[in-house]
């Protein structure tokens, strides 16, 4: 262990005190700085890393535990070491409770002094030792941009990267906001065909015209509006990967177009007579149960078996919790870079909250709730106040465990909505997942935009 | 080469023999020439009443001020047990890269019974004058314990290192030396 890396700030309001500290400290290399009181320690806090923190516990103004409370939100890894005149067990227990390594009463055995600082300096190295371990082990579990050491993930990975060198076509399985995009991605990036283009299309964003407009182009005039020849996804994606997300949300008219195109690997423009050919890799995705779609006959069974050659299924962030430590810390790494905000990570309670949520809107969620928590959040520590999420976690009284997975869905898009008063854009980024599924939930559930039952509709489907 | 001077500054009457040896293993460490000041003064100010020690600090600030002025380093011993406000006591203290140790007997006999073996006693007084004029030159701790220059809090810690500088220490020592005699130039 390096001791010039080693950084004490010294805290006391006798001069003195300070003076001989610092001598004694300073002939074992350490890099050391005093501060007479509590706030002009905070703003050296505030301003410089600093390793070891020895504060005074009785100072005029802002007292040693004050201190302690302010530097802990600023600077977590920072160990504290409180020194009193007057050894109390009371102080002690306040001390240790607020998060102090240990203290020391005044004056100090050198020997006792000597071995704690060599305590915390190898306790400080083997922290460094561990971070820079779980690097390397991050690396190990990730996948481009998916991150993951469940085992089930893990097995993801693997055949994503096997499926990725070959040319058939994919299914990615899944919740809202499990990755199935970045999957899709990863794979295209692995695959031979790196050099082609990605191109991803929601197909529940567009109406049925206008998805197949939009998949297979079209020839000027083919209808009011087109005004010009139009190249499709289809053939922009030529020589790539086509991502077709949303893919059980497509009408019967256009599931037998892609049928066509996956049989034939041909197709026409809408309004063209002459059969286009493209090099197209399929990475088809859904959140629906494509199975039990093709039981009740909403969804073409052929198709079905075109684009499951490959199924790959995302597992959802409540089956495999261990992950959420791992993906805050790289979610927090990125936001920092993006939002220009250094925050080191989030307090004990609130990493209980994350851990307890249930995430129905999945790892997008968590990174919107992580978001809200680094612009809310006063600190370089994320509280778990600043997260905005249920204290524990858990469903409130109203949601009792009777209620279904659907039923909590409905009561908490409602909620949501009403919120954020009908901006359906808004309430989409909070629930984690794109506009056009939270159309599709308010739709499933006959909610209005205000977050009310919508009785018109429910009149409609009962007549 | 600048000298360096030992003073005793003790109570009691000073060990001629004891001085002696210090002079001959500080001379060894540093290479330099070691004499040995009789001057009578005595710091008047540096006694604590409620500590019954000796301020180490007080000690220091007296040294400059009454030191020869010829010399470059001044090591006083004393027999007076030491001590700096924030510790219970120090076996000594030195400027870092100044002019003025100091180092006490008081305390090196600990852990030895009534027929202390001088030599013990001497062993432990020379390393700690060694260590604290190796302050005085601008070295800080060493973390190999056989060094001089590593922080002995207990008489273990003394017993357990040598009396001379390790090879890094001995080359740093040379390197800050040089880079004195630069700036001096």
């Amino acid at each position: 262990m390096t001791r010039e890396r080693t950084r004490i700030l010294i805290v006391d309001d006798e001069e003195i005190v300070r003076e001989s500290l610092s001598g004694w400290l300073e002939k074992d290399g350490y890099t050391l700085a005093t501060a007479p009181d509590g706030p002009s320690a905070i703003a050296r806090i505030k301003a410089e890393p600093w390793s070891i923190l020895l504060v005074d516990l009785k100072m005029p103004g802002m007292d040693g535990l004050q201190v302690l409370d302010e530097a802990k939100k600023i600077q977590p890894d920072a160990t504290a070491v409180i020194m009193t005149a007057y050894a109390t067990v009371d102080t002690a227990v306040v001390a240790m409770k607020m998060g102090a390594f240990d203290y020391l009463v005044k004056p100090f055995d050198p020997e006792e002094l000597s071995l704690m600082m060599h305590k915390i300096v190898s306790q400080q190295a083997l922290l460094r030792e561990n971070l820079l371990l779980r690097k390397v082990l991050k690396r190990e579990y990730r996948f481009r941009d998916l991150l993951s050491k469940s085992q089930a993930m893990q097995a993801v990975f693997e055949l994503a990267r096997t499926a990725a060198r070959s040319n058939s076509t994919i299914l990615v399985l899944g919740e809202s906001g499990t990755g199935k995009e970045l999957l899709a991605r990863a794979i295209h990036i692995e695959s031979p065909r790196n050099q082609g283009p990605f191109v991803a299309v929601s197909c529940a964003a567009l109406t049925e015209t206008l998805l197949e407009s939009e998949l297979f182009g079209h020839e000027k005039g083919a209808f009011t509006g087109a005004v010009s020849r139009r190249k499709g996804k289809f053939e922009v994606a030529d020589g790539g990967t086509l991502f077709l997300d949303e893919i059980g949300d497509i009408s019967s008219k256009l599931q037998l177009d892609l049928l066509r195109v996956l049989e034939d690997r041909k197709f026409f423009r809408v309004g063209g007579s002459e059969p286009i050919e493209v090099d197209v890799r399929i990475i088809a995705a859904t959140n629906r149960d494509l199975k039990k779609a093709v039981e009740e006959g909403r969804f073409r069974e052929d198709l079905y078996y075109r684009l499951n050659v490959i199924p790959i299924k995302l597992t959802p962030l409540r089956e495999r919790r261990e992950d959420i430590p791992l993906l805050v810390e790289h979610f927090l790494e990125r936001l920092g870079v993006e939002m220009n905000r250094d925050v080191d990570g989030v307090s004990a309670e609130a990493m209980g909250l994350l851990m307890a949520y249930d995430w129905p809107g999945n790892v997008r969620e968590l990174r919107n709730v992580l978001e809200r928590g680094m612009v809310v959040a006063q600190g370089k520590v994320i509280q778990a106040a600043d997260l905005g999420l249920a204290p524990g976690g858990a469903p409130r009284a109203e949601e009792s465990a009777t209620a279904s997975l659907d039923e909590v869905e409905r009561r908490h898009i409602c909620t949501v909505l009403h919120d954020t008063s009908g901006n359906v854009s808004h309430a989409a980024r909070i629930l984690g997942i794109d506009r056009a599924t939270l159309y599709n939930k308010m739709k499933k559930y006959q909610i209005k935009k205000t977050g009310e039952p919508d009785d018109d509709e429910q009149a409609h489907a009962t007549v | 080469m600048s000298d360096i001077y030992l003073w005793w500054i003790g109570a009691d009457a000073a060990d001629d023999a004891m001085l002696r040896e210090v002079r001959s293993h500080v001379e060894e460490a540093f290479a330099r020439r070691v004499r040995v000041w009789r001057g009578p003064q005595r710091p008047v100010d540096a006694f604590d009443p409620r500590r019954q020690q000796h301020s180490s600090t007080r000690i220091l600030r007296w040294l400059l001020t009454t030191r020869p002025a010829e010399a470059h380093k001044t090591l006083a011993i004393t027999d007076a047990d030491l001590f700096i406000p924030i510790l219970t006591f120090v076996f000594g203290e030195a400027q870092l890269d100044g002019h003025a140790a100091v180092v006490s007997t008081a305390r090196l006999g600990e852990g030895l019974g009534p027929m202390t073996p001088v030599r013990v006693l001497r062993a432990r007084l020379v390393k700690e004058c060694v260590h604290e004029l190796g302050h005085t030159f601008g070295l800080i701790h060493c973390t190999r314990p056989r060094c001089v220059m590593s922080r002995s809090v207990n008489v273990n810690d003394v017993d357990a290192k040598a009396a001379a500088l390790c090879q890094d220490c001995r080359a740093r020592y040379l390197e800050l030396e040089e880079r004195g005699t630069k700036a001096h130039d």
